[in-house]
């Protein structure tokens, strides 16, 4: 899923001060998942806004809306009963979300509530870890299922280099070294002969250095 | 603001704290009626959001009273409250508010005395701290309007 | 021969090669260059020149090394993958072998959190395999990485780095045979102090009869102090430097721990050279280049072999 976190208050504060209608807009999905956009996060923040603004003397009207996904136009559209009573909106979405609502609603300005963060798994309660980069032609096949280009510092696909220690990166030792996951794993594979061969350098183009990325399904589009 | 009486919203577990405060009761030990208890069937059902939606109505302070570490009825409820206090007081330093308005007790079935006590502390505590800043600008504003 | 370098010519002569390094300085002071290579030039085969090492920026490797050229001396050229992505390093290397640079060090480079620019991003558009890869086709197929031919292609002899102290110990020879695989011609290794570990790491090497394919310069550093080994072993990533090596540093007082820490360098020389697979040293010694001309006279390897 995509992860996010909530950014300080007093950056979103400051975005939203010119406005007195706010639309605030969460998402049902991976935001809610990671517990930083989703209808609780909605009505935390909007409370943490009117203790701020009641503060200053002023009431600002904040409207709380959750969509089932805003990044996708069908559940956007939701938003166009409550567009005109808005002078803002503040999305607490992941950046494709804000886009969507940008590109639907050009006459109103839109803001991020939430920093959004990488593609990551939730290791356990609470805690979430980058595991993919989206590079567009996935080794994990010929990794044992652990990805270096998402999960080594370097993203070496030849490691692990000189630095590690009992297993960990140089980095920091609260960081797994990757090549050392990969090693372990491709022993308890029996692909051990796997690790001698040299995986040749990367083509980026499908990792996004061939400009931003698009997928089109002819079977699928209208 | 001279003869300021808080109100102040403890969220009570139904297993501990609500029954020490029903124990204080019984044992006619008195403590402030500035406290006003909401009782719960745990202190993991209190969520952030109840606890900001208290001071956006105007509780001067929170608190959320629930079992001892390691004894709640429902194995960690009380852990779990314990983060969303510690987690809408980082909220309330962001904002600029005191954190302090807001806290975490714990306290058995049997500590009658204890709550009466941590009652009359917490008051004063907010006493110390003054109102939720929200009322003092919506009073000034109300004291302007009529004069 | 593959290439015109000098230190392809000692090893391939049989003799013991030796290489130290001299790091750039951070600022342009050329004059600081030729003063660091002037202290070890008649010492050594040929002086690695360092590229932004420990990720601090300083002047590039590039332009240090053809000041070494220019003093009639052999620098190896260092490169980190960390910087450049693979069309600024395939340039640099034509532009240094146009000026004479014939060796090189294929490295991934210290992470940049560790240097003083740690908000910059780490290209890793290669990593130390594919770079050794990358200087080879463009060497023997005259080929760019991306396929297309090069008019007067660079020739350049290919180092590699290994540390045979990281972990797992079981993965270093593999990734030895790796490299050697890509096309690297020799390799320096991490500093070794604890030797028993290493001579236990080119048994495996021997075993896998990769000493016979591949140059292997055991990496030696004097140390300066009980303080600078302790340092070493517990804040150096991959660095193992044994208990008895401090333990030895510390029982001789502070004023003599450096004369300790040479003796400590030269005893080590003296046991590697019977190694089998050493085929030389390259003594990094870190801020003391002027104490590499006595390790090397008192390891007996001085004079250097003329060719």
């Amino acid at each position: 899923m995509i992860t996010a976190e909530q950014k300080p208050l007093n950056e979103i504060i400051e975005y939203i001060t010119p406005y007195d209608r706010i639309l605030l807009v969460g998402c049902n999905e991976c935001v809610t998942v990671c517990a930083a956009g989703g209808r609780k996060e909605v009505g935390l923040l909007a409370s943490a806004l009117n203790l701020h603004f009641l503060k200053q003397g002023r009431t600002i009207d904040i409207t709380e809306l959750t969509l089932e996904r805003q990044c996708d136009p069908e559940y956007v559209e939701e938003l166009v009963s409550e567009i005109d009573r808005a002078d803002a909106i503040l999305s607490m979405a992941c950046g494709c979300g804000v886009q969507t609502i940008a590109e639907r609603y050009k006459e109103k300005p839109v803001f991020p509530a939430v920093n959004t963060k990488f593609m990551g798994a939730s290791e356990s309660q609470g805690i979430w870890a980058e595991r993919c980069r989206g590079c567009g032609d996935c080794l994990l096949g010929i990794t044992g299922g652990i990805c270096p280009v998402a999960r080594c510092s370097k993203q070496l696909l030849n490691g692990p280099c000189g630095g590690t220690s009992n297993g960990m990166c140089e980095i920091s030792p609260d960081v797994e070294c990757a090549w050392c996951l990969i090693w372990e794993r491709l022993k308890a594979l029996g692909m051990e002969k796997r690790y001698e061969e040299i995986m040749e350098a990367k083509d980026f183009r499908p990792a996004g250095g061939g400009g931003p990325r698009k997928i089109i399904r002819e079977d699928l589009s209208l | 603001m001279k003869n300021f009486e808080p109100e102040i919203v403890a969220f009570c577990c139904h297993y501990c704290a609500y029954t020490a405060a029903d124990m204080a009761g019984s044992k006619r030990i008195s403590y402030p009626s500035n406290v006003k208890i909401i009782r719960i069937p745990c202190t993991g059902k209190v969520d952030a959001i109840h606890i900001m939606k208290a001071l956006e109505k105007g509780a001067d302070g929170v608190y959320v009273a629930g079992c001892l570490e390691g004894d709640c009825h429902f194995k960690n409820g009380n852990t779990r409250a314990r983060y969303r206090v510690e987690h809408v007081q980082k909220y309330l330093e962001e904002l600029g508010w005191e954190p302090e308005r807001v806290a975490m007790i714990n306290m058995s079935a049997g500590m009658g005395e204890f709550f009466a006590r941590t009652a009359l502390e917490f008051t004063q505590k907010i006493k110390q701290l003054g109102p939720n800043p929200i009322k003092i600008i919506n009073t000034d504003k109300n004291q302007k309007a009529v004069s | 021969m593959k290439t015109e370098s000098k230190l392809e010519k000692v090893l391939a002569s049989g003799a013991l090669a030796v290489t130290s390094e001299v790091g750039p300085p951070r600022g342009a002071i050329p004059e600081k260059v030729k003063e660091k290579a002037s202290l070890i030039k008649d010492h050594v085969d040929a002086i690695n020149v360092t590229d932004n090492q420990t990720a601090m920026v300083r002047m590039s490797s590039w332009a240090a090394g053809v000041i070494i050229k220019q003093m009639g001396l052999d620098p190896i050229l260092q490169m980190v993958t960390r910087d450049r992505n693979r069309l600024a390093i395939q340039s640099d290397i034509i532009g240094a072998y146009s000026m004479g640079i014939n060796t090189m060090m294929c490295l991934s480079g210290d992470h940049v959190k560790f240097g003083d620019h740690p908000m910059a991003n780490g290209v890793f558009d290669l990593d130390s395999i594919q770079l050794v890869q990358t200087v080879k086709k463009m060497r023997d197929e005259g080929k760019f990485q991306g396929g297309a031919d090069i008019k007067s292609p660079p020739k350049m002899f290919i180092g590699a780095a290994a540390n045979p102290f990281a972990d797992p110990f079981e993965l270093r020879v593999m990734r030895l045979a790796k490299k050697m695989k890509a096309g690297a011609d020799f390799i320096q290794t991490q500093c070794i102090f604890n030797l028993d570990k290493f001579e236990k790491y080119m048994e495996m090497v021997c075993d896998r009869g990769l000493d016979e394919q591949i140059h292997i310069l055991a990496g030696i550093t004097p140390m300066k102090s009980a303080g600078m080994a302790r340092y070493m072993k517990n804040k150096v990533p991959g660095m193992d430097v044994p208990d008895e090596v401090i333990k030895r540093m510390e029982a001789v007082p502070k004023e003599e721990q450096p004369e300790e820490g040479i003796k400590i360098a030269i005893e080590s020389i003296e046991r590697l050279k019977e190694v089998k697979g050493v085929h030389g040293f390259h003594i990094m010694a870190i801020e003391w280049e002027e104490k590499v001309p006595q390790i090397v006279e008192k390891a007996g390897l001085f004079p250097r072999p003329v060719l």
